[in-house]
């Protein structure tokens, strides 16, 4: 199965897939789930594609990261967790927060910096967390949530419940240091934490073949004994069967895992990246041959697992909750003046 | 030539030790590199080896003496041909070979810090009765600063299973400083946890483990290896908080000794005391006494905000009175009036204390009448009662290690000049190490630190005293 067929100077060989040990299973989604993960991408799809309009209306302002076209990972991660799992991921993280059920008005007056937002608009794009929805941030210093999540598993551990924390980092953070000292607290201490490395090409403007030496990240655990598996990132059913099998692996107290999500970002890094880095025919291969959303919906058609006008039914409703999401974000208001002073310190 | 062994220094800031035991005896044959004697010191064991080959011609200090100075004569080997009764020829000679290296920290120590007492020394026994926080009437006891800290975490420990500590050599090695000692045996590897030398990724995941609701202490080996960690001490630790609209922090303590020891150069002597009190989101405690120590620890541990625990290592040896008390903890955010007066007004902390202590010792002798306000709390800073001091005093000097340049002192100084500018009589002197990076020869260092003198001069100034 290769992943993709694109040519880029970042394509990987398949041959290198395989001697990775690309973990290759696919979850054969019934229709619910098949249902469940097309709404989820699509909600994401949508929530993003509003996001970018606002950007550029001026009213989201600072960074704002993007997560089209990598809406397969953090769904198909998600539909293998259990209550009490916890997610951290770096600055590219709305599909992360929508995926683990956090509301999207709240994400988005986040975004806008208004009161109701999730962090009181004290956090912005990249900071926004959940305690109720164990996601635990929202992190914009590349790397550093990958420290972060070990120690989520630590608590995991100590407190001796099976929960598995999951840090999400990219392909760039995957070179930093701390990655690597982290990789080795988890594997001597046996924490049960699933790495998801995803791998969208670039970070920011720099190719993996031009920033890594490994770029198969699913072998950067090598010398740590960390096992780890490239997984077709574009594929929701892929990444759930491998969901399924790290978090089963970090709940029996096998230790951490990493999971390589061969994923592509459509669109730039950040709102003010114009991608010259790369092709147009390079992006456009990848949203006409392995968009996760087409992917489902074609095989929901195909299997008859719902109609045209099904789709369409929940693609209005993704639409409505996205529309009163923004309204909400641009009506509510800002913090109070007072709100400067508060949630310092205890 | 008669050789002497000299008690050998087993750290930068050793000044005594004990000889437990001898493992040769007089008249043994010895060769280089045989073992003669075991001492100890409140850190370590360690073996004292022959560095010639000779006799053992005298024990001159018998096994289970404590208080051995270094650099004391301990014993004294004889070469081939030469009798007891050559020994003392060498005496003067040794101990003119030993002077340079020795001087230089035996009088920084003169100077710099309370010497290291066998008991507690009545001074001492002042500072803790003084505190307000103290019931009246309360049991004292002589203990150490590293026993007082080790004590705290202890107590914590027991009554909160979400207290564990975590760092380089805490468990099995019992603490690089021996701060830990004990705990392993007590709570067990769980909750005493060896690290690997990687101080940025065990500090963030000490800081994941926070925001999981646990309540770690992340303990440094010294605090000049957590610039590796500063990252997410500050990213992490100090912003959550506030990032999440208070929905999240991270109850956490960072400790270990901070500042100069001795003669450890540039890169493991510095104060971070103002870098980390810059920072919105961090508590910043530097004790000087052990009462505090124990007592602020405590405190610490419970707090559940970041809290930059500053120690020292010179201070961990030095013995002052602790209450004896079931639990005995101390506000964060107040200080400390050591000794009250009403001509000028000194503000330390840590072990800028040792300095101002002496000065304002030596400057009651000349009929000044010093306040001495520790701090103890950088962060936030108990400007109230600097303040209330210096509308008694109307003068005001600082004193501490760190660098001269945005020092605690000089935002001491601004934020006093803005509050009680019409209260002040002279311009605020504020002390501090000089503006180099930490010379290793004995002199120098002893140049970078702040000197007692300077203090003694510096309170002449402000009051206008010749």
């Amino acid at each position: 199965m290769a992943p993709r067929k694109s040519s880029g100077a970042a394509a990987r060989k398949p041959a290198a897939a395989k001697k990775s040990g690309l973990a290759g299973g696919i979850t054969d989604f019934d229709k619910a789930d098949e249902i469940k993960a097309y709404g989820e991408m699509l909600m994401i799809r949508r929530f993003e594609e509003k996001a970018g309009q606002l950007y550029g209306m001026g009213f989201i302002g600072g960074f704002c990261h993007l997560y089209i076209g990598q809406e397969a990972v953090v769904v198909g991660m998600q539909m293998a967790l259990k209550d009490g799992d916890q997610v951290i991921t770096g600055y590219r993280d709305h599909g992360h927060m929508l995926a683990c059920g956090m509301e999207a008005r709240g994400v988005m007056a986040e975004l806008t910096g208004r009161r109701s937002g999730y962090s009181h608009g004290k956090g912005g794009s990249m900071h926004m967390f959940s305690k109720e929805k164990n996601f635990y941030g929202g992190h914009g210093i590349v790397g550093g949530q990958v420290s972060l999540g070990t120690g989520l598993a630590f608590a995991n551990k100590y407190r001796g419940n099976d929960n598995v924390s999951l840090a999400y980092f990219g392909d760039g953070a995957a070179n930093q240091g701390q990655v690597y000292e982290s990789f080795n607290m988890a594997a001597l201490w046996k924490l049960p934490v699933v790495y998801i490395i995803e791998n969208n090409r670039y970070a920011m403007g720099t190719s993996t073949a031009r920033s890594s030496a490994q770029s198969n990240f699913s072998l950067r655990g090598n010398s740590f004994g960390i096992p780890g598996h490239q997984v077709d990132g574009m594929d929701v059913r892929a990444v759930h069967a491998a969901a399924v099998e790290a978090v089963a692996h970090c709940r029996s107290g096998k230790g951490p895992i990493i999971l390589e999500m061969l994923t592509y970002r459509y669109r730039g890094h950040s709102m003010s990246d114009p991608a010259k880095y790369r092709s147009k025919d390079e992006v456009q291969k990848m949203r006409s041959e392995h968009d996760p959303i087409e992917q489902v919906k074609a095989r929901i058609l195909e299997l008859k697992h719902a109609s045209e006008d099904d789709l369409k039914a929940i693609d209005k409703k993704v639409r409505d909750v996205v529309a009163d999401a923004a309204d909400f974000a641009q009506a509510d208001k800002e913090p109070d003046a007072s709100e400067l002073y508060t949630d310092i310190l205890l | 030539m008669p050789i002497d062994i000299l008690m050998p220094a087993l750290s930068p800031t050793m000044e005594e030790g004990t000889l437990s035991k001898w493992l040769k005896k007089e008249g043994d044959k010895v060769a280089s590199g045989d073992v003669l004697a075991e001492i100890e010191t409140d850190k370590a064991t360690m073996e004292v080896e022959a560095i010639d080959e000779g006799v053992l011609g005298k024990i001159v200090v018998p096994a289970g003496t404590e208080n051995v100075k270094v650099n004391a004569v301990i014993a004294v080997i004889l070469e081939e041909g030469e009798s007891a009764s050559d020994i003392g020829s060498s005496k003067p000679a040794a101990e003119a070979a030993q002077k340079p290296e020795a001087e230089a920290p035996k009088e920084k120590k003169s100077d710099a810090a309370a010497p290291v007492p066998a008991a507690p020394k009545a001074p001492v026994a002042n500072e803790a009765a003084s505190d307000p926080s103290i019931p009246e009437g309360t049991e004292m006891v002589p203990t150490t600063v590293r026993e007082a800290l080790r004590d705290a975490m202890a107590e914590e420990m027991r009554a909160d299973d979400k207290v564990f500590v975590m760092g380089e050599e805490v468990a099995e090695y019992q603490g690089a400083y021996k701060i830990t000692q004990g705990l392993l045996a007590e709570f067990g590897a769980r909750r005493v946890v060896d690290t690997p030398i990687t101080e940025h990724g065990f500090a963030g995941l000490g800081v994941g483990a926070a925001m999981a609701g646990l309540r770690p202490i992340v303990e440094f080996m010294t605090f000049n290896f957590a610039m590796q960690a500063i990252d997410q001490i500050i990213n992490s630790a100090a912003k959550t908080l506030y990032m999440s609209g208070g929905q999240m922090g991270a109850p956490i303590v960072f400790r270990g000794p901070n500042g100069a020891a001795a003669r450890v150069g540039a890169q493991h002597s510095q104060c971070y005391a103002s870098w980390y009190s810059a920072i919105p989101g961090l508590k910043v405690v530097m004790p000087y006494s052990a009462a505090d120590a124990k007592g602020l620890l405590k405190a610490a541990i419970r707090d559940p905000n970041p809290v930059i625990f500053l120690e020292n290592e010179i201070l961990y040896g030095q013995t002052f009175d602790v209450p004896k008390m079931d639990d005995f903890v101390l506000p964060i955010g107040k200080a400390r009036i050591h000794k009250t007066g009403k001509d000028a007004t000194i503000v330390s902390f840590g072990i800028g204390m040792t300095y101002a202590i002496k000065a304002i010792e030596e400057l009651s002798k000349m009929g000044i009448d010093v306040e001495l306000i520790d701090l103890r709390t950088i962060r936030p800073m108990d400007l109230p009662t600097v303040i209330e001091s210096v509308k008694k005093t109307g003068r005001l000097v600082t004193v501490e290690e760190g660098y001269p340049q945005n020092s605690v002192g000089t935002e001491i100084a601004t934020r006093v000049m803005q509050q009680a500018f019409d209260y002040l009589d002279a311009p605020i002197i504020t002390i501090a190490g000089k503006d180099v990076p930490m010379p290793y020869a004995a002199n120098l260092e002893k140049l970078a630190l702040p000197n007692v003198g300077e203090v003694i001069d510096a309170v002449k100034a402000v009051t206008y005293t010749a």
